[in-house]
């Protein structure tokens, strides 16, 4: 499948990434080699293949729901680029 | 030298812990700036711990074969208060609050962590070039990676900077490393081992195994940090079980299969032939090699990287400058904070695999990509147990090259990508799997040999690998530098 400068924007968009020009250019080719790559999948036939997300057969593991202590707030927020009243911080989303 | 040697002389008296871990620090002090194997020393911590074990040998308390032993750990496996980068900038400050479950139980067995080693960012990449700190250079020529992306790992064994290492295994990450390097690499069963704290690349494939001098050192590290965790529920009961309790076992009569794919295509003449030597060797230990067609080898490298990368853009949405973290100071609202915090804190292949997962996952394409890649998973897992009904294990090499020059294929993704072919798959079915040196080529740079075995068969392909390391004696390759 041929991808698109427009398609690479958009991509880009929803991974929450900006690039320059040129970043674009070179995914361009990059990611179009790899697409072409991987088109060779199309040559086996699926239809009746259940898809995999997992080799454990596994759903749901439930336990026990028990009070136990959980992390300390300080330690959480040692590393957050920004916090405020014990809190992470971040720009405000509405007006 | 090995756990098992450092073990009878801790024990016997002949050398001091505390000794023990000098000793290593001044060998890193002065070779490391030539290999660049460490991102970080935790030496004060280590110093403590050191004590600590020597107390413990002194009054004979709960002694284990890595009382005291002094090891290293991959730079994407948490340690608490121990910086922890993964290899990028985004973590470059980040100090874990809690310690991975691997990690704990190194502690609880008074294992002297040295230090915290190099990678690809995040686990990304075959070489370490995509380390945001540096490159790491193979002991075996300077001028040539390690393999990756436990590049660290690896090269930190093979220069015996620590007795052992933790890597881990997403596509071939512990194994063709070890290959490149002249070590070995166990990756263990999907399950085996928990992944608490093992900073997430791709979920259903990611699995930490120990890299070692030998065969029976891979045992020893396994037989310690496996086993169910509560922390990870993709963990398995494996119950009380000691991989190395058929290691000395004769294998004859077993049988091992050699896909035909894995000698054809892009492998170099001298790793085939270095592969074939393997074979005959293992026949004259009265071991059945037997061609098969293994159809689905070809299809396992883009199956892989679909679902590799998928996985990895859904875990990377994390890194959003606000919980923990580098964070763009240039934003005027949210979206811009994570935009500009992101494009600056990713390196390229980050970025890449990131771009190329949110692709095969978006509106459009997710049928087209993402669905087709976990049907062949299917197939792929399906191949596997039918071998595994006939078949002790798979064997074959674990990468179509020796080491390459550092910069060789900085420019051409796909290519490296290709040199996943024999290692990948082996994930796609959650499969255990060993990577033992099994020559030299012209260059003196290593090759490696890799056995895979059916799921949970640790022990046999343990028992394989020792019989072969055993005979060929290809063991302790260290390379003073």
């Amino acid at each position: 499948m041929q991808i698109t400068k427009k398609t690479i924007n958009h991509v880009a968009n929803l991974a929450r990434l900006n690039l320059k020009d040129e970043e674009v250019n070179t995914l361009l080719t990059q990611m179009g080699e790899i697409l072409t790559y991987i088109d060779k999948l199309n040559s086996l036939d699926t239809s009746n293949v259940k898809p995999m997300e997992h080799v454990k057969p596994i759903s749901n593991v439930f336990r026990e729901d028990v009070i136990a202590p959980s992390f300390n707030r300080d330690d959480i927020l040692k590393n957050a680029p920004e916090k405020e009243d014990g809190a992470f911080s971040v720009p405000k989303i509405m007006d | 030298m090995t756990i098992e040697k450092l073990h009878v002389k801790l024990i016997n008296k002949e050398i001091k812990v505390e000794e023990l871990v000098d000793s290593y620090y001044k060998k890193i002090k002065k070779s490391d700036s030539k290999i660049g194997a460490y991102i970080s020393l935790c030496q004060d911590k280590a110093m403590i711990a050191a004590k600590k074990a020597q107390l413990k040998i002194d009054n004979n308390d709960n002694v284990t074969m890595l009382t005291g032993i002094p090891l290293a750990i991959k730079d994407n496996i948490c340690t608490k208060d121990i910086i922890t980068t993964c290899g990028s900038r985004f973590l470059e400050t980040f100090e874990p609050p809690y310690n991975a479950t691997v990690v704990n139980k190194l502690y609880e067995h008074d294992g002297i962590v040295l230090g915290k080693l190099n990678l690809d960012e995040f686990a990304m990449g075959g070489s370490t070039e995509n380390s945001y700190f540096k490159s790491t250079k193979n002991p075996f020529n300077l001028e040539r990676v390690p393999g990756g992306s436990s590049g660290g790992s690896a090269a930190c064994v093979a220069a015996d900077l620590a007795t052992f290492t933790l890597g881990s295994d997403t596509g071939g990450s512990i194994r063709q490393p070890a290959s490149f390097c002249g070590v070995v690499g166990l990756k263990p069963t999907y399950g085996t081992v928990s992944r608490y704290g093992l900073v997430a690349f791709a979920s259903s494939l990611d699995q930490i195994g120990p890299i070692t001098k030998t065969v029976k050192d891979a045992g020893i590290v396994l037989n310690a940090i496996s086993g169910i965790d509560r922390y990870d529920s993709t963990s398995s009961d494996i119950g009380n079980i000691d991989f190395n309790e058929n290691i000395n076992k004769d294998i004859k009569g077993m049988r091992l299969a050699i896909p035909k794919q894995y000698l054809e295509g892009k492998i170099s003449p001298q790793v085939k032939e270095s592969i074939k030597k393997a074979l005959n060797e293992y026949e004259k230990m009265g071991v059945t090699i037997e061609e098969i067609d293994l159809k689905l080898a070809d299809y396992a490298i883009a199956a892989y990287y679909i679902i590799s990368s998928a996985e990895a853009s859904s875990n990377l949405a994390r890194y959003d400058g606000v919980k923990y973290g580098y964070r763009n100071k240039e934003f005027s609202n949210l979206i811009e904070l994570y935009k500009n915090t992101r494009s600056e804190g990713f390196g390229d292949e980050v970025k890449r695999r990131i771009m190329l997962g949110t692709y095969v996952l978006s509106s459009g394409y997710y049928d087209a990509y993402y669905k087709k890649a976990l049907q062949v998973r299917t197939l792929i897992k399906n191949e596997f147990d039918e071998i595994f009904k006939k078949f002790d294990g798979i064997i074959g090499p674990t990468a179509p090259t020796t080491a390459f020059k550092i910069g060789e294929k900085n420019n051409d993704p796909l290519e490296m990508y290709l040199g996943d072919i024999y290692t990948v798959a082996v994930n796609i079915a959650g499969l255990p799997a060993i990577s033992i040196p099994c020559g030299f080529d012209d260059n003196n740079l290593p090759i490696g040999l890799q056995i895979i075995g059916k799921a949970f068969d640790e022990r046999k392909i343990l028992q394989l690998a020792y019989a072969y390391e055993q005979k060929t004696k290809l063991y302790e390759l260290s390379k003073e530098v």
